[in-house]
């Protein structure tokens, strides 16, 4: 199983009480709440508890893309994953990824991975992404042709990865006179292309599309609903014609290992309810602005998120519908084997900070992963 | 008074088409709600007109191609309507998206119109006044800040909708998202044209409007080469539906004095 040590970089010296006074951390949370000086020391902390990850023989660090929010600072993840290069030998760097249809010209995207992929000689994994519904309200972008320049983008960038430039691109959204990468990517024919999602059906078939075969990374959900998602990508691949490989289903889960389970809950449940609660807290309006997915689509997230009732979620059901494995090493261990059961996945993602988690628990939580859960989904 | 529901056919697009009354003939552009009911306004217009009031492509009971794509394909679109249904002599009214979308067409062509009624149109925008945000408010929001009077809101917020009411207000909001989310509800290319619109034009503004911003209503005065403006007390984005005989006199005789 590939293991990726994946990292949000949420601002955790968050005033919560006063957070929560406001409609989301994302996007209208006034960034006077913001403090450079801590924010800064936040940056530091973050990128050390990354670095430490190929220490500790993981195969990739993971990063990712957010805006204006105090979920996670990377609106830039590709800054984040150029001073990792400066500080990494030999693991790969997966940047999960980069939000393309908020761009009005995706050429920079291409240039900005080739650029890593040339300064990592080869170690990047590009992760597409459409953004969240609250990036749509942040940048302006609008939903309703999300999916259409996701694609339209997507094209570009490969075309212009692996075809001799210069030449023209002619789009609906992006249309382009010279399209010539300089650098070229390291990587032939290209980096490794990841999609992560929120499950939605049209991106399931279009990732496991035979031309692709995109590993597909599920994204905080319940047991259920990741076995749902990563079985839908299996059912797609049979009606393609073919069996999904192990490492083109990945799942992204908040883990904490301690001693006892009784201990790992303690040191990390308020942790964990603060990433579902505080950090992720956002109305249906801008989870799901109006295109963003299909009319069915979100009818069945109606659905759902009437179905889980409102209100805050406890870290006892957090754990107890299998959207994070907290506990002890055999606990933890019993979680991913029972998804690889349930769905033959081949890539972890796991996020061992989240949420107000402590650097001292991280790094802890760090050792206990890799000295006894890692050996076991190596070997 | 019964309202004829309708389907019209123009190019590839089928649209529903609501009737009422006889007389002069008057265009109702409807706006990002669509129309979910017959309103007493309508009633009120059709005592004296012949009141058209089609659901654009897109909304409610009509098709929504894909080529529709921003609001001048909109417009143009309701050229090709005029033309194959034969209108003439056409008093437009149109409310917020409506009225940016009434703009749209007089700009292109207004041969076959007679007038135009704002009703807190979209489509135009003031560099520093921006309008409410209302693809980010909750359900409930929504429907409060289209109201001065909560007295509409709690009526409406009382019901709840069927599984096709849903479906339709789904619908809806993906239309508005695809005409007016960016640049948000405004064409930059509109105002600069607005001049093109020789015809009389009464404006009408909520001064409680939450949505669209009171101070547009004067920006509109000025681009209309001859517009007048009329400001409402105690009203919000809707002034047809919150001051239905109210705006229904203004309307009257604003249109009076077109026909006289």
């Amino acid at each position: 199983m590939k293991l990726v040590s994946f990292h949000l970089m949420p601002y955790r010296p968050l005033d919560l009480a006063e957070a929560a006074k406001y409609r989301s951390p994302w996007v209208v949370l006034p960034n006077r709440l913001y403090d450079p000086v801590k924010g800064a020391e936040e940056y530091a902390r973050h990128i050390d508890a990354l670095v430490y990850a190929e220490e500790l023989g993981f195969d990739a660090i993971g990063v990712n893309e957010h805006h204006q929010t105090a979920y996670g600072l990377m609106p830039a993840p590709n800054l984040i994953a150029s001073a990792l290069i400066q500080r990494t030998k030999r693991i790969k760097i997966a940047i999960l990824g980069r939000a393309l249809p908020l761009v009005n010209n995706p050429i920079y995207i291409a240039e900005e991975f080739a650029m890593l992929d040339n300064l990592s000689k080869g170690r990047i994994i590009a992760g597409f992404v459409r953004g969240i519904g609250s990036e749509y309200h942040s940048s302006g972008t609008n939903p309703y042709f999300s999916h259409e320049r996701f694609h339209e983008a997507h094209d570009l960038i490969i075309r212009a990865w692996t075809e001799p430039g210069p030449f023209a691109f002619d789009g609906d959204h992006f249309s382009l006179h010279y399209v010539n990468l300089w650098p070229r990517p390291y990587q032939t024919p290209h980096p490794p292309v990841w999609i992560p999602s929120q499950g939605s059906s049209e991106t399931v078939a279009w990732a496991a599309h035979p031309e692709r075969k995109y590993p597909f990374l599920v994204t905080f959900s319940s047991g259920d609903l990741v076995a749902r998602y990563h079985n839908g990508y299996r059912d797609q691949a049979r009606q393609y014609g073919y069996e999904a490989a192990p490492d083109q289903l990945g799942w992204a889960c908040p883990i904490y290992v301690a001693q006892t389970d009784e201990l790992a809950r303690k040191e990390a449940g308020r942790a964990l309810e603060t990433l579902f609660n505080d950090f992720l807290r956002q109305s249906f309006e801008m989870l799901m602005p109006p295109g963003y997915t299909s009319i069915g689509s979100m009818k069945n997230f109606i659905r759902n998120r009437t179905a889980l009732g409102g209100g805050r979620l406890s870290a006892e059901a957090l754990i107890d519908s299998g959207t994070a494995l907290i506990g002890s090493p055999r606990t933890v261990l019993a979680g991913v084997e029972r998804m690889r059961e349930r769905t033959g996945f081949g890539i972890l993602v796991a996020l061992l900070q989240f949420g107000i988690l402590s650097d001292d628990l991280t790094r802890r939580n760090m050792d206990f992963f890799a000295a006894e859960v890692m050996p076991h989904l190596k070997g | 008074m019964s309202e004829q529901v309708i389907e019209l056919e123009v190019r590839d697009v089928t649209i529903k088409l609501h009737r009422a009354g006889s007389g002069p003939l008057v265009l109702f552009l409807h706006g990002a709600g669509g129309v979910p009911q017959w309103l007493p306004f309508f009633d009120l217009l059709a005592e004296r007109y012949e009141l058209l009031v089609p659901e654009h492509p897109g909304f409610g009971g009509s098709d929504d191609p894909s080529w529709i794509r921003s609001m001048p394909d909109l417009a143009m679109f309701y050229l090709d309507l005029l033309e194959e249904a034969k209108l003439d002599r056409v008093h437009v009214i149109g409310n917020s998206l409506g009225g940016w979308l009434a703009a749209e067409i007089l700009i292109r062509d207004r041969s076959r119109f007679r007038s135009l009624v704002q009703l807190a149109p979209a489509g135009i925008r003031i560099k520093g006044v921006p309008g409410g945000d209302n693809f980010i408010w909750g359900p409930e929001e929504a429907v409060r800040n289209l109201y001065h009077d909560q007295s509409f809101a709690d009526r409406i917020l009382a019901l709840t909708p069927s599984e096709p009411q849903m479906d339709l207000m789904l619908k809806n909001r993906f239309t508005v998202a695809k005409l007016g989310w960016q640049p948000r509800w405004f064409n930059p290319d509109l105002e600069k044209w607005l001049h093109r619109i020789k015809l009389p034009a009464l404006i009408v503004w909520g001064e409680d409007d939450k949505i669209m911003p009171p101070a547009y209503g004067g920006l509109w005065r000025e681009r209309l080469p001859d517009g007048r403006l009329v400001m409402i007390e105690e009203c919000g984005h809707l002034p047809h539906v919150e001051k239905a005989s109210l705006v229904a006199r203004h309307v009257d005789d604003f249109l009076e004095g077109v026909v006289a």
